[in-house]
């Protein structure tokens, strides 16, 4: 038994001309939240769907809960937890159905029990028989997260499970998603909200199939080494002038301050300092963001 | 894992079964395709037609000409829905697809029969399609002779082209009265199960890829075989309800007999059925959503109608043809139901039909299970 849940080496993935996943590496250790962040189509799906023996990987290897990614697809399916992406459950199966048959295909002898126990949890219990595809988008959300977890696995792979959900909802799923990794579950999760990706423990973030940085998210912000300052009051024409100043990377409003970045600190602030002069106008250095430091990767990670 | 598990095929069919269930239209379907098809065909096809229109153009009025005028009237086979004047106008009538046939009674043609001169009666058709035709023609020469023969009497006996001369008898075995519901009933199993079994397991497997949840059945430690077996089963129980509905309404309402032995006819049908199911599993092994699901059918569907014996006589197709329509399923199966409820066909007659359902299968179930893969790449 290693310590890491998922430790795979130079895994490789190409669909027709298209590499898709470039070479990646990725740990993660056992009880951890592990993010998985990275532009669209920057190969995440395709890397989750290798981990759990969806897709057959070109090259690479390594293992996943200690069973070989490539030899073992099997036995890793009926120990991880998978939600997809979209919603993949049965809509013209009620949810007790979904449940039931979940519970039946991994084998589960007291399938009955469990599923009456999800139910309970999930408070379906007054609406077993409800069709899944009536459901709102947040309790289809947490119909799959309790079908997946149905046969007690020790990895989730989570493929942007809170697209598309309510703030009230996914702070609830979250919440979950800590109390399940408190109890020793695996967790891999990929997401494009900034807030999330602060609730992982380590990150990742991959771009065009490629591993661009991993770590916790400071040691990411740090890795980048991003320096922002604030401008107060600029007007929002403002923004062409100032991208254009020597050493800005990125110029970005939010509300009526402007958050201006780049990685060479001292010309940033040379060009921040003239131009707030010029114009009269109070400027500070801020912490960068994280989503700051991933779309100065995505512009340096550009093949 | 366990190489099977009946606990997990037992699930993928309990799903099936509700989700087919569910689906209220494709279920109407399929119950309700049997009969209407059985009910539109059954009636409708027919290629023994009578009451064809016809025209007469008789040049003279005579006993002869009345009494071959009736003749063919009674004959149900023509029905004279014109006199025109002249020739000409008869074939006006002809190019304008009023009527089928038109029959010129030549001037004095009860002169020169008396004289015994053999007077040309001429018939003109319209042949464009030559099946319609073709049975009526038949039957009118026999009709002709029979008719005047009977007028042909007395001191005129002698004209009489010697009956006893050529004795030709025409024999129309198991199905004595030419009936074409004979024909097509019991073709129409063959091509119903056709359509149905092999566009519901095409859709059945594509339609879980489109929605997405195939991923989600892939990502549970199942086996190819369940999924394949799961999904198949309730479409052999949905076949043999249509083949009871089907042979149901040929006896009740087509009186299409059952002479041979029903339970080798839905062993044979087991086969067929399986065939047609392969078939439907490979497209959707293929098909990357439910429509081209749906295409892929009418891609097998149409020639297995039009080159298997079902909507054109199979020995009239040329050689090549004749080979393809051998490659089909529908080819034997439609011999097998033919033979047995029309032939009292036994085992070793349907033998030479059932091998090649059987190896049929083996291929395409061979094809299938080699693309049928348990990933998504």
């Amino acid at each position: 038994m290693t310590a890491y849940a998922i430790d795979v080496r130079g895994l490789s993935k190409s669909f027709g001309d298209k590499k898709v996943v470039d070479g990646l590496d990725l740990r993660v250790e056992r009880g951890a939240i592990y993010g998985f962040l990275g532009p669209n189509g920057s190969g995440k799906t395709t890397t989750i769907r290798m981990l759990c023996g969806l897709l057959t990987a070109d090259a690479g290897e390594g293992t996943c809960l200690g069973l070989d990614v490539r030899r073992d697809s099997n036995v890793i399916k009926s120990q991880v937890g998978y939600m997809t992406q979209k919603f993949t459950w049965w809509e013209d199966l009620t949810i007790e159905e979904n449940l039931r048959f979940a519970a039946r295909m991994h084998g589960l002898a007291n399938a009955r029990s469990v599923v009456d126990a999800a139910l309970e949890r999930l408070g379906l219990a007054q609406r077993r028989r409800q069709l899944a595809g009536e459901l709102s988008g947040g309790w289809k959300q947490r119909l799959a997260l309790a079908a997946c977890l149905l046969h007690q696995p020790r990895l989730l792979l989570l493929d942007e499970p809170t697209a598309g959900v309510d703030p009230k909802a996914r702070r609830e799923f979250w919440a979950e998603i800590h109390a399940l990794a408190r109890e020793g579950l695996t967790v891999l999760v990929s997401t494009h909200y900034m807030d999330e990706a602060e609730r992982c423990h380590r990150l990742a973030y991959i771009a065009f199939g490629k591993l661009l940085a991993e770590g916790t998210p400071q040691q990411i912000l740090d890795q980048v080494g991003l320096c922002t300052f604030a401008i107060d009051g600029a007007p929002a024409v403002a923004v062409d002038e100032i991208s254009r100043l020597p050493g800005v990377e990125q110029v970005v409003p939010f509300g009526l301050r402007l958050h201006v970045s780049g990685v060479d600190a001292a010309t940033l602030s040379t060009s921040v300092a003239g131009y707030t002069h010029r114009h009269q106008l109070s400027w500070q250095p801020v912490d960068s963001s994280l989503e700051d430091a991933f779309i100065a990767l995505m512009r340096g990670g550009k093949p | 894992m366990n190489p099977f598990s009946w606990r997990r095929l037992l699930a993928v069919l309990a799903k099936e079964f509700i989700q087919m269930r569910r689906d209220r239209l494709t279920f109407a379907m399929m119950v309700g395709i049997p009969i209407m098809q059985l009910c539109l065909f059954g009636y409708a096809i027919n290629t023994d037609p009578k009451h064809l229109p016809t025209a007469i153009v008789a040049a003279e009025s005579s006993e002869f000409t009345r009494r071959l005028i009736s003749a063919m009237t009674l004959s149900d086979y023509f029905d004279i829905v014109a006199t025109p004047a002249s020739i000409d106008h008869g074939r006006e009538l002809i190019a304008r697809g009023d009527v089928q046939f038109l029959l010129r009674i030549p001037p004095d043609f009860a002169r020169d029969l008396v004289r015994g001169e053999r007077p040309a009666l001429l018939v003109e058709i319209d042949a464009t399609d030559p099946v319609a035709s073709g049975n009526a023609m038949a039957a009118l020469g026999p009709l002709v002779e029979q008719s005047l023969a009977s007028e042909i009497k007395g001191p005129l006996a002698h004209l009489n082209p010697k009956p006893g001369s050529i004795d030709l008898r025409i024999q129309r075995r198991y199905n004595p009265e030419g009936l074409t519901a004979y024909n097509i009933v019991p073709g129409l199993m063959g091509v119903i199960l056709t359509m149905t079994l092999i566009m519901m397991t095409g859709l059945a497997i594509a339609r879980e890829r489109e929605r997405g949840t195939f991923e989600n059945l892939l990502a549970m430690p199942v086996r190819p075989l369940e999924i394949m077996l799961g999904k198949l089963v309730p479409y052999i129980l949905v076949a043999y309800v249509q083949v009871g509905v089907i042979l149901v309404a040929a006896h009740l309402l087509f009186a299409v007999p059952i002479l041979g032995s029903l339970w080798l006819l839905l062993g044979c049908t087991l086969a067929f059925i399986v065939a047609n199911l392969s078939v439907g599993l490979l497209f959707s092994t293929l098909a990357k959503n439910q429509m081209q699901a749906m295409q892929m059918t009418f891609f097998f569907f149409l020639p297995s109608m039009l080159l298997s014996g079902f909507m054109f006589p199979f020995r009239g197709m040329p050689g090549w043809a004749q080979a393809i329509g051998e490659l089909l399923p529908l080819t034997h199966f439609l011999r097998i139901v033919r033979g047995i409820l029309l032939k009292v066909n036994g085992p070793a007659d349907v033998w030479p039909n059932l091998w090649p359902l059987l190896a049929f299968t083996l291929v395409v179930v061979a094809f299938g299970a080699k693309r049928f893969r348990k990933t998504l790449d």
